[in-house]
């Protein structure tokens, strides 16, 4: 017993204590610097309900909740159909040659350290000694010459998505590839006999086959969405242009440990934390309606 | 593979009605070649152009993206790893995932062996709650988690971030190990306590070897998540001299804009990438192996 006990009991300090504690902070008006923290009640709710700057953020990081997930999850679903029936098709389905070799390359991004990726697609966005712009040039783009793709409103946050997709689109890759693998073979060809081409049969068959593996995938990629904070800080710091980068973490970040106001910076976190379990529990309701498949544990 | 036999004369039950021409077939194959050599080249070319850029000086890098550096400056890596402190965060950086690897994998080791071979009141709310550090925004945390550190005294410590690292990995480990402890057979270890094993030595010697693989593939994702981890240092840590890599190539890219060496911090970032590269070039086959045994879960 001991075993557990003693891992658990630092956990409960470390990790639980602490989301209970800031709920608790979140209705102060606590400096961090005081001794005695000043009960408000509901006082920091209210003000970031009237705060532009901070609903803005609030509605950043809602659109990245809707955007991210459905982008790279269409992306990867794409490549792994690829890679996994788009080879020869005839007496079976067969896998692509080389398909291994895709999967090490695109897989890698997902390993490299957000902070790393954040400063090389900075570097990539540059708007004149960037490789994108320089490559746009080449092509006869003449007017994407030193185009600020990062400090212009209209394509900040795209840019920043494209970074962050860049990074997960190999690893969800990865875990569909092995999903489709999961499929029984006799579906894919029942489905050939009935005359399916390949996009119906990623469409019709192998998507819905394979539900609990997309549904786990968007709720990581949905709480993610929502923190997103190590590639957005990099690529913009200060939120953006017409803060059009800015979201809910960054707005915590910098109450908290910028201006020191903690019990506002908790109200931020316990909305956030709504936020996240309304999505998460949207995410099961809504796949229970569709009940499709068996109870899938989550996360797992 | 690619080409393959005509379907007019179909293997019996394989080629169906709606097979194409061998032509068509390979159509296909081309074309699922060319969308992936194409995410191939998204991925791979800004990685080299870093590499090169890693080489050049600041003025080559302004002059233009492509041109490759008239020599090929090896001092841009001794530039990022004294004067810039990388090769200190470097330090810092493994002392901290080393500790926290260590203290993680045993003391998750040891929940999701209890949790997954004894039935007791209130194990599955403990479950459950280890499960909810899994969904919780961790930015909810960290305010309380700073004052935390600083009255243990460890705030802007490498123990500090050892042990911040450690709490906040362990729900993931112990979720993932807890599938591999439950499909361990239980009569080995109800033999070995009839042996008169300690439950002590029935862990130790006995189960936790069985449960190998799943250990390495859990390290191995946690060595990776531990190397990347921004958010903990960032805030916890506020002394430059224990910054971590993440959080010193941060410093390092946003120090105040024009006079910052861009070679070398194109090289502090090829520094910071390449121990997760040899990691996962070794490890690959695992690591993809453990990615997709989560999803058949």
């Amino acid at each position: 017993m001991v075993f557990l006990v003693l891992p658990f009991l630092g956990y409960l300090a470390l990790v639980i204590y602490p989301f209970l504690q800031a709920a608790y902070y979140s209705l102060t008006s606590w400096s961090g610097f005081t001794a005695t923290q000043d009960f408000v009640g509901l006082d920091n709710y209210a003000r970031l309900l009237g705060d532009d700057t901070f609903l803005k953020a609030v509605g950043n990081s809602l659109t990245l909740l809707v955007v991210l997930p459905l982008l790279t999850l269409v992306l990867s679903f794409a490549l792994a159909c690829l890679v996994t029936f788009g080879g020869s098709s005839t007496g079976g389905v067969r896998g692509l040659r080389g398909s291994s070799f895709y999967r090490v390359v695109s897989f890698f991004p997902y390993i490299v350290p957000a902070i790393a990726s954040g400063i090389i697609f900075a570097a990539v966005y540059d708007p004149s000694a960037g490789l994108l712009n320089g490559i746009l040039t080449g092509l006869g783009l003449g007017t994407a010459e030193d185009y600020p793709w990062l400090g212009d409103a209209r394509t900040a946050m795209i840019a920043t998505v494209a970074v962050i997709v860049w990074t997960f689109v190999g690893f969800y890759m990865v875990l569909f590839v092995a999903a489709i693998k999961g499929i029984p073979a006799e579906l894919f060809e029942a489905a050939r006999l009935d005359g399916a081409g390949r996009f119906r049969t990623a469409v019709s068959v192998a998507a819905p086959s394979m539900t609990g593996a997309l549904r786990s995938a968007y709720i990581y990629l949905g709480i993610f969405a929502l923190d997103a904070f190590v590639f957005l800080s990099v690529l913009n710091p200060a939120g953006g242009p017409q803060n059009s980068t800015l979201v809910i973490t960054q707005q915590i970040y910098s109450t908290a440990f910028r201006q020191g106001r903690f019990g506002l910076a908790c109200a931020m976190g316990v909305l956030l934390a709504v936020i996240t379990f309304v999505f998460v529990g949207l995410v099961f309701g809504v796949g229970r309606l569709l009940g499709r498949e068996k109870k899938a544990e989550v996360l797992r | 593979m690619t080409l393959a036999t005509t379907p007019t004369a179909p293997p019996a039950g394989a080629a169906a009605p709606g097979s194409r021409t061998p032509r068509a077939e390979r159509a296909v194959t081309a074309t699922s070649h060319t969308i992936l050599s194409i995410w191939t080249v998204v991925i791979v070319v800004p990685l080299l152009w870093t590499v090169m850029s890693s080489f050049k000086t600041s003025r080559e890098i302004f002059a233009s993206p492509f041109a490759l550096p008239e020599q090929w400056r090896w001092q841009n890596y001794v530039d990022a790893w004294t004067t810039a402190g990388i090769g200190r965060y470097f330090f810092n950086s493994v002392v901290v995932v080393a500790g926290a690897l260590v203290i993680t994998m045993l003391t998750a080791a040891m929940s999701a062996y209890v949790l997954s071979r004894f039935d007791f009141p209130g194990r599955s709310l403990i479950r459950n709650l280890i499960l909810a550090g899994l969904t919780f925004p961790v930015f909810l945390a960290v305010v309380p988690l700073f004052f935390i550190l600083q009255q243990l005294g460890i705030l802007n410590t490498l123990p500090g971030l050892i042990v911040a690292y450690s709490a906040y990995a362990y729900p993931f480990t112990v979720f993932f190990l807890l599938s591999f402890f439950e499909e361990l057979p239980a009569e080995i270890a109800e033999a070995a306590s009839i042996d008169g094993a300690s439950e002590w030595r029935t862990f130790f010697q006995v189960m936790l070897p069985m449960a190998r693989p799943g250990m390495a593939s859990v390290a191995i994702l946690n060595v990776v998540g531990l190397w990347n981890q921004y958010l903990l240092p960032v805030v916890l840590n506020s002394v430059p001299a224990n910054s971590v890599l993440t959080q010193g190539l941060a410093a390092f890219a946003s120090q105040a804009g024009y006079n910052v060496n861009f070679g070398a911090l194109f090289a502090a970032a090829v520094m910071t990438i390449l121990p997760v590269l040899v990691v996962y070039v070794v490890f690959q086959r695992r690591l993809q192996g453990s990615v997709a045994a989560g999803s058949l879960k």
